[in-house]
């Protein structure tokens, strides 16, 4: 008998108290919990939250100003720019030099890069998370893992408000890696210190399209102004209760 | 149960527990360290959850799709398997560390690479694998930074989520500064014992192996049985570089992490980090569903471990133990926890969790003493955010535990508790039971404290300080005060 028949035998003769009229789609599970902790500004709340993690955040109607900026700041020479990303978001050449992954760049010119930018698949608001699916403008995984620096540019109206909605828009067989600040290690006697394997700075840029009132723009502004706000005004809202037939 | 299921998860030749707890408990950094650790993450925990409003729903639903999951687990893993396979892995399955064990030194050899980078994981700690693959002549290289130390030191991890916390950084930078050079990249002259100045050591220590080896080892937080999409959730970076760079990575994941679906992470990736780390979310989380050209490694591998995990799904009250999804926070709120440290239970899983946990995949005669490690406060099972009854299971294990002991001639223990069935069951003995043990103890007691009982209670008591009986009975007591008010 192979190991595979083995162990589901082992299960099947473990389970004898499971009724045999119950199968595995017919159960179902409580969903009483909310769909979203976030409030109705998604981008406020996404800038404070990733701000939390000491990731650099603005907001901007002026992307390549801020990507210039950024570039400027950091004295970026050599940057791997992902196929797909926008050309009007990056500086006009002159003092960087553009790294494309066409033919996919080694490791070591990966590793000595002196920074990535990119775009994202979507935002989390209450997490202050990034997602990455190895889409147009991000590149593949390690694109973002090596440069010491990262720079990832967010559309407004890419942030959705909370953790369960973000993975209802996610395609699951793509190969997604979900960013919340800097890498980081508390393993120390629980002391936090960022930057350990993946890039040690990140940096955040929220586009907002022309005309929208953004309210302040300055980096990292977002924690400093915005007014706490109550998660749940009100106390916790009623939702009903979602029971997922599976 | 095979041997090796109980070979390298319990740890043999180590004392048992309460010798253990003795000695920790005497020992005064470990303690000032374990206590200084503990409450940190105690109170990141608790206003992380508290942040939620309906955290409480949270952990009945996370409960209830874990619960459902082990029902039908046959069935989740035939779907597990035909979705991660239909991705482009492979899956494998094994009975028992020895076999887990031999499926991953044969994959590794098969690229006949010498060395692997690995991802800090429980289940291939559990099996022993670092150990198979170094008698296979393969190196295997931690890379999560705790890990590194335990590692580096030849040491013992003693904490789920932080194996080193019973180390200090100064003993981690003596560490890195004597044993880094004989694995590679040696510790930077002069290096201080900055948390900072470790960590970038580590950093750089670690940095030439992801880029040299071409196998990966890790394990799994979650896999989602419709999708076959397999998670990794972590802090450091260590995790992608080991899921990202490699050729070949090689997942070894206990049957017990399949969820029925990829829409179950909702609640799980809400739990996890604010449970575990005390964060709202951990800075990577790693999603992959079998391989993608151009972007990853191109051969990837799934063991589905069962070693004792289907003995345990046998016992209708054990079997909530498997739905732990390794938070930790059990272990941050429990008192003995705090107390004896990690290594004192003498397995690869401590505190709470693994007093409940090992008994049950070693095999109880394994770790007779394990369920009886706790005060049954239920601290962790408030904190649990799959809402295992700890106390429960720790109970129910208590009484397998005497039962296994039962052998021709009854135990001390299995007397005392049978005189004590017999004599709660009327109230008549119980009485007279009370008065001779009021009397009887304060004879044998010195300042309130009994060091050793006497005939069959004496193998009891060496391990306890039991309090000295009160002077008369609380019945007494009560008949007593409650006439003075006129009853
Ligand atoms: S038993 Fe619960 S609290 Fe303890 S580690 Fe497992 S999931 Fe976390």
């Amino acid at each position: 008998m192979s190991s595979r028949e083995t162990v589901l035998g082992r299960i099947r003769e473990a389970l004898t108290d499971v009724p045999d009229t119950e199968t595995h789609d017919t159960v179902t599970v409580p969903c009483a919990y909310r769909d979203s902790h976030a409030d109705a500004d998604v981008t406020g709340l996404f800038m404070e939250r990733a701000a939390d993690y000491r990731a650099t955040v603005t907001r901007t109607h002026d992307a390549r100003a801020a990507v210039t900026a950024a570039f400027e700041r950091h004295a970026l020479t050599r940057v791997v720019v992902p196929a797909g990303f926008p050309d009007e978001w990056l500086p006009s050449a002159g003092t960087w030099q553009r790294l494309c992954d066409e033919p996919p760049l080694g490791v070591q010119e990966l590793d000595t890069a002196s920074g990535v930018v990119t775009t994202c698949a979507l935002a989390i608001a209450v997490t202050g998370t990034l997602v990455l699916d190895a889409g147009a403008g991000q590149g593949r995984r390690a694109l973002t893992l090596l440069p010491d620096y990262h720079l990832c540019l967010v559309r407004a109206d890419q942030i959705v408000g909370d953790v369960p909605e973000a993975l209802r828009r996610i395609d699951p067989r793509r190969p997604l890696t979900l960013v919340s600040g800097p890498s980081a290690t508390s393993d120390i006697e629980l002391q936090r210190v960022e930057g350990v394997h993946g890039p040690r700075t990140l940096d955040i840029v929220v586009v907002e399209p022309e005309g929208q009132d953004m309210g302040c723009a300055e980096p990292k502004c977002a924690r400093a102004e915005r007014p706490t706000v109550p998660l749940f005004p009100g106390g916790p809202q009623e939702r009903p209760v979602r029971t997922r037939p599976r | 149960m095979s041997g090796t299921t109980a070979d390298s998860l319990v740890w043999l030749g180590t004392p048992s527990f309460p010798e253990a707890a003795r000695t920790a408990v005497a020992d005064g950094r470990l303690r000032a360290n374990l206590r200084g650790a503990t409450r940190t993450i105690r109170a990141r925990r608790s206003t992380l959850a508290a942040e939620l409003s309906d955290w409480e729903e949270l952990r009945t639903s996370a409960a209830a799709v874990k619960r459902n999951a082990l029902r039908h687990l046959d069935t989740h893993l035939i779907r597990l398997e035909a979705a991660v396979t239909a991705a482009g892995g492979t899956v494998h399955w094994a009975a028992d560390a020895a076999e887990a064990n031999r499926i991953v030194t044969g994959l590794v050899a098969a690229t006949g690479e010498r060395e692997v980078v690995k991802v800090k994981s429980m289940a291939t700690q559990e099996i022993g694998l670092n150990e198979a693959l170094a008698t296979a002549g393969i190196r295997a290289y931690e890379t999560d930074l705790a890990e590194l130390i335990v590692q580096l030191g030849d040491d013992r991890p003693s904490h789920i989520l932080v194996p080193a916390i019973h180390k200090n950084r100064s003993e981690i930078r003596d560490l890195f500064r004597d044993s880094m050079a004989a694995w590679g990249r040696p510790a930077p002259e002069g290096l201080s014992d900055d948390p900072a100045a470790l960590a970038e050591a580590a950093r750089r220590h670690l940095r030439e192996k992801f880029l040299r080896v071409k196998v990966a080892v890790s394990g799994a937080n979650f896999a989602a049985a419709d999708t076959g999409t397999v998670a990794v959730v972590e802090s450091e970076g260590n995790g992608r570089m080991c899921l990202t760079l490699p050729d070949t990575l090689i997942t070894v994941m206990g049957i017990e992490k399949v969820l029925p679906s990829f829409a179950d992470l909702e609640v799980f990736l809400q739990l996890l980090p604010r449970s575990s780390t005390g964060e709202r979310m951990n800075p990577y989380t790693s999603l992959w569903t079998g391989t993608t050209d151009g972007d990853g490694p191109q051969d990837f591998h799934l063991v589905l471990l069962d070693n004792g995990r289907t003995a345990t799904l046998r016992d209708t009250v054990g079997r909530q133990a498997l739905a732990c999804i390794r938070c930790s926070a059990c272990l941050n709120v429990c008192p003995v926890y705090e107390r004896t440290g990690g290594h004192s239970y003498g397995s690869v899983y401590p505190g709470p969790i693994g007093a409940v946990l090992t008994p049950q995949l070693a095999g109880i005669e394994h770790a007779p003493s394990l369920p009886f490690a706790s005060t049954l406060c239920g601290a962790c099972y408030d904190a649990c955010p799959v809402k295992i009854d700890i106390p429960e299971v720790l109970v129910h294990l208590r009484a397998r535990a005497v039962d296994s002991k039962r052998g021709p001639v009854p135990t001390a223990e299995a007397l005392v508790m049978k005189a004590a069935a017999a004599t709660l069951a009327t109230p008549h003995t119980l009485t007279a039971a009370q008065w001779v043990g009021a009397l009887g103890g304060r004879l044998l007691s010195r300042q309130g404290v009994l060091r050793s009982l006497p005939g069959p209670l004496a193998h009891w008591s060496r391990t306890r300080d039991t309090p000295a009986p009160a002077r008369g009975t609380f019945r007494a007591w009560w008949r007593r005060t409650h006439r003075q008010e006129g009853r």
